[in-house]
């Protein structure tokens, strides 16, 4: 049987969930004998491949970018899979969400800069009125919320979609 | 000595006082009803709708924490239907305010999140309200995150029939319901709050926590306020 392609992506997060993904020690090595990872930030690929078997996305959608990347992401996929509390519930980033963008940019960028005050417009994506989780942009079709989730609960979520199972996190849910 | 009235819990035929409410025979017979927002010692308002139960001959549920029982009543604690009732008062809750665990003194110590993960919440399905709120740090030991407060009014109750100052109320209606101290009044300027950390202790969240601590590092004794009633109470 051909290998089955995973993809990963990390959107507005810490990339504290693709930390705790490389972290399942050998985990990783039986994972990679039945997947290879086919684009995200370990590896080298330029474009969301077509025919990905498993998304992994962390992150909650924050700017234009991150939305056509979830987007590609979920076209391109048969199964997406929510990593983390900020792709699950919007987590830290939603934080802005009771400031309109607008003004978060120029407390930062002009109010708080000592030289060259300016809101960047060039090279950076343009910044969505509201952080939303990535459910709210795409479908979701399983959810592994934590903070970020155990490596343990990342491999046995994986694991079971590749043995095409629907995960059930039961004991091994959490929030933070 | 009262006469006794036997009710039935989940099957298992059970004596209990009358005057006793669903939640107290269930809890004093090891049978688990979730709950947020009723606390042992202190009078149950039914505000968070985790403990609705279903009672045999009611079309309706009912909240076990103010339903009293009578003889003959038939109670049934869980069920499919109760389950997707509770995942949904629960996902309601998040939705309602902005519940960030990852930088809460309380996570891995808080209630709601305990009863979220334990009813396999893995995600909300509603759309997410993140209301502008404010957090009050002007009392000098404690502090309110209105971030984090699901209204269960645990904190007014204790601060009014436990310590006797009733600091805390509700003000608004609905959505725009807001914990208030002394009628508006930042915390720390409240002249009747003694201080006494009791609302602090008895908050299922971290939307009151002693100042200086980290994330996750805020643990509460909701039990000791617990105690001290039934130890008045046996006076």
């Amino acid at each position: 049987m051909d290998k089955r392609k995973i993809g990963t992506c990390w959107l507005d997060g810490c990339s504290g969930c693709h930390m705790s993904l490389l972290d399942m020690d050998e985990g990783i090595v039986a994972l990679l004998e039945k997947a290879d990872i086919v684009f995200g930030p370990l590896v080298d690929a330029q474009e969301w491949p077509e025919g990905v078997d498993v998304a992994v996305i962390e992150g909650a959608v924050s700017s234009q970018d991150d939305l056509k990347l979830a987007q590609t992401a979920r076209a391109r996929s048969h199964v997406v899979v929510a990593l983390g509390d900020c792709a699950v519930t919007g987590n830290v980033p939603s934080m802005r969400n009771g400031i309109p963008s607008r003004k978060l940019l120029e407390r930062i960028y002009v109010e708080g800069a000592t030289e060259r005050p300016g809101v960047p417009t060039d090279g950076v994506p343009a910044l969505l009125k509201r952080v939303e989780p990535l459910q709210a942009a795409i479908k979701v079709d399983v959810h592994v919320p934590g903070c970020p989730p155990k490596p343990n609960s990342i491999l046995f979520v994986l694991s079971e979609l590749l043995e095409g199972r629907e995960p059930d996190l039961g004991s091994k849910l959490r929030f933070g | 000595m009262t006469e006794k009235v036997k009710v039935r819990i989940d099957g298992e035929v059970i004596a209990a006082t009358p005057g006793q409410t669903i939640l107290e025979v269930a809890r004093a017979n090891n049978k688990y009803i979730p709950a947020l927002c009723y606390m042992e010692g202190l009078s149950a308002v039914g505000a968070c709708r985790l403990c609705m139960v279903e009672v045999s001959g009611v079309a309706r549920l009912l909240p076990a924490c103010t339903t009293p029982v009578q003889e003959g009543l038939a109670v049934v604690t869980s069920s499919p239907q109760l389950q997707s009732h509770r995942k949904i008062a629960l996902e309601l809750l998040f939705a309602e305010r902005n519940h960030v665990c990852a930088v809460c003194v309380s996570s891995g110590h808080c209630e709601l999140q305990a009863l979220a993960q334990d009813h396999g919440v893995t995600h909300v399905r509603y759309p997410y309200n993140y209301p502008r709120l404010t957090v009050d740090t002007t009392h000098p030991r404690y502090v309110l995150d209105h971030n984090r407060c699901v209204l269960c009014s645990r904190c007014v109750r204790t601060c009014a029939e436990i310590e006797g100052a009733h600091v805390w109320d509700i003000a608004g209606r609905g959505i725009h319901s807001r914990l208030v101290s002394e009628l508006q009044r930042p915390w720390g300027e409240a002249t009747t709050c003694t201080s006494c950390g009791k609302c602090v202790q008895a908050c299922p969240t971290g939307a009151m926590a002693e100042k200086g601590w980290g994330v996750e590092e805020m643990t509460k004794q909701p039990a000791v306020l617990s105690r001290l009633t039934s130890m008045r109470e046996g006076q």
